[in-house]
């Protein structure tokens, strides 16, 4: 499911299936979607940010076209206890590659590994990226 | 750097110069300015004979000058800046004729010592080149540094963030006359024709805001330059209900100095000269490492 901001409208709340992992992009090209991005935060329930939340920065090929700080990136995924994982859309193998990251992602959230939960995950990809 | 002598670099103001990273400089010696002009001009020729026509249909003599301006760097650890001249020989052997100045390219280093001091000593480090003047000579000068001094040229293209950082500095920078108003220009993405947004500010309205944003004077934070550059997508916004947040910064044009995202700058101010080549220095050096 595609979403410009949250929160989602209300009015389809009892269609909807459970929510088992959220990716809130961000275009290192725009300042604004990080503006969105940090508005759209406030209006989700903390119990997703046990592991259920990353960020996926992407437009990071081309330096030269930056209008977002990384360290305002990091610092996001650091207060919402979150990974953040990059790609370049533009790129086709890159594109495959992280949309395969995801789904094993959103397998650990809905609990289809036994043995391994989204928290536990969340915790393991953060220890690795601040090394 | 205040006595530095302004009629020196009085030169590198009001025109348009694109540019250029490079990467130190081997076995570069200051002493021998003179034979590197001769030997560039003799390649220049040679490359002429070869067929790269240089002007078209028509005969004319490149000479060539290599100065050094101890005058253009920032501290007494930089190299002092290095300026190459390309003038056309006029062709009537009339004694009052003075040659054409074509080209002229200029190396230099203001505070660069973060590259410097991880050199060996064998390099010379002028990480910025300045170019003004025609594409075809860039490439010929250029070439002939690059297999001399085994270097390596650069574009420098400036990111929307350093051109935010620009706008945010030079619009604290105090003119005597404000003159020209502040514009900056928005490219729009995505859109199937270009589109382009110039928003232009009273110099003095853009001054004091930046004013009630800046904590410490001679100190800019990155949520100072973020908080300035709100302000004005926000009230650009109100009034016209475009988010350029959402679109790319490309120009920056202040009374101070005027910058474009492809690297091309023109310097307005000799008092503010030395700050803003600091700056492109900085990005020139992390655009080499």
């Amino acid at each position: 499911h595609l979403t410009t901001s949250l929160p989602l409208p209300s009015e389809r709340d009892h269609l909807r299936p459970r929510i088992d992992l959220i990716v809130f992009m961000i275009d290192i090209k725009s300042k604004y979607s990080l503006k969105n991005v940090e508005a759209s935060l406030a209006h989700l329930d903390a119990s997703f940010f046990l592991g259920k939340v990353c960020f996926l920065v992407t437009g990071v090929g081309r330096v030269n076209f930056c209008s977002v700080e990384m360290n305002a990136i990091w610092k996001l995924g650091e207060a919402y206890c979150s990974p953040v994982l990059f790609c370049e859309l533009e790129l086709e193998g890159i594109r495959i590659a992280t949309a395969q990251r995801l789904l094993r992602m959103l397998q650990i959230c809905a609990g289809h590994i036994p043995g391994v939960s989204a928290l536990s995950f969340g915790t393991l990809m953060r220890n690795t990226a601040d090394d | 750097q205040e006595n530095a002598d302004p009629n020196r670099t009085a030169f590198l103001l009001r025109k348009q110069w694109t540019l250029y990273s490079v990467s130190p400089l081997y076995r570069f010696h200051n002493s021998h300015l003179r034979d590197y002009a001769r030997l560039l001009s003799a390649f220049i020729a040679a490359e002429k004979q070869k067929g790269l026509a240089v002007e078209v249909g028509v005969e004319l003599d490149i000479k060539v000058a290599v100065s050094s301006i101890p005058d253009l760097k920032g501290s007494d650890r930089d190299q002092a800046a290095i300026l190459v001249q390309l003038s056309l020989r006029s062709q009537a052997s009339q004694k009052n004729s003075e040659d054409k100045l074509v080209w002229s390219g200029c190396f230099c280093c203001v505070f660069g010592d973060h590259l410097s001091e991880n050199v060996s000593d064998d390099f010379t480090c002028l990480p910025l080149f300045l170019v003004n003047g025609a594409e075809s000579y860039t490439s010929l000068v250029g070439t002939w540094f690059q297999k001399t001094f085994d270097c390596c040229f650069r574009r420098l293209a400036i990111s929307p963030l350093n051109l935010c950082w620009m706008a945010a500095m030079w619009t604290g920078c105090k003119v005597d006359k404000a003159i020209s108003a502040m514009e900056l220009v928005f490219s729009v993405p995505s859109l199937p024709y270009p589109l382009d947004i110039s928003y232009a500010i009273h110099p003095e309205d853009a001054k004091a805001l930046w004013d009630t944003v800046q904590k410490t004077p001679g100190e800019i934070t990155q949520e100072e330059v973020d908080v300035f550059m709100d302000c004005l997508y926000s009230h650009f916004h109100r009034h016209f209900k475009i988010r350029l947040s959402a679109t790319k910064l490309v120009k920056v044009s202040t009374a101070v100095a005027t910058a474009h995202c492809d690297g091309i700058v023109k310097f307005l101010q000799s008092k503010y000269l030395t700050g803003v080549l600091m700056l492109l220095t900085e990005l020139a050096i992390s655009q080499i490492q």
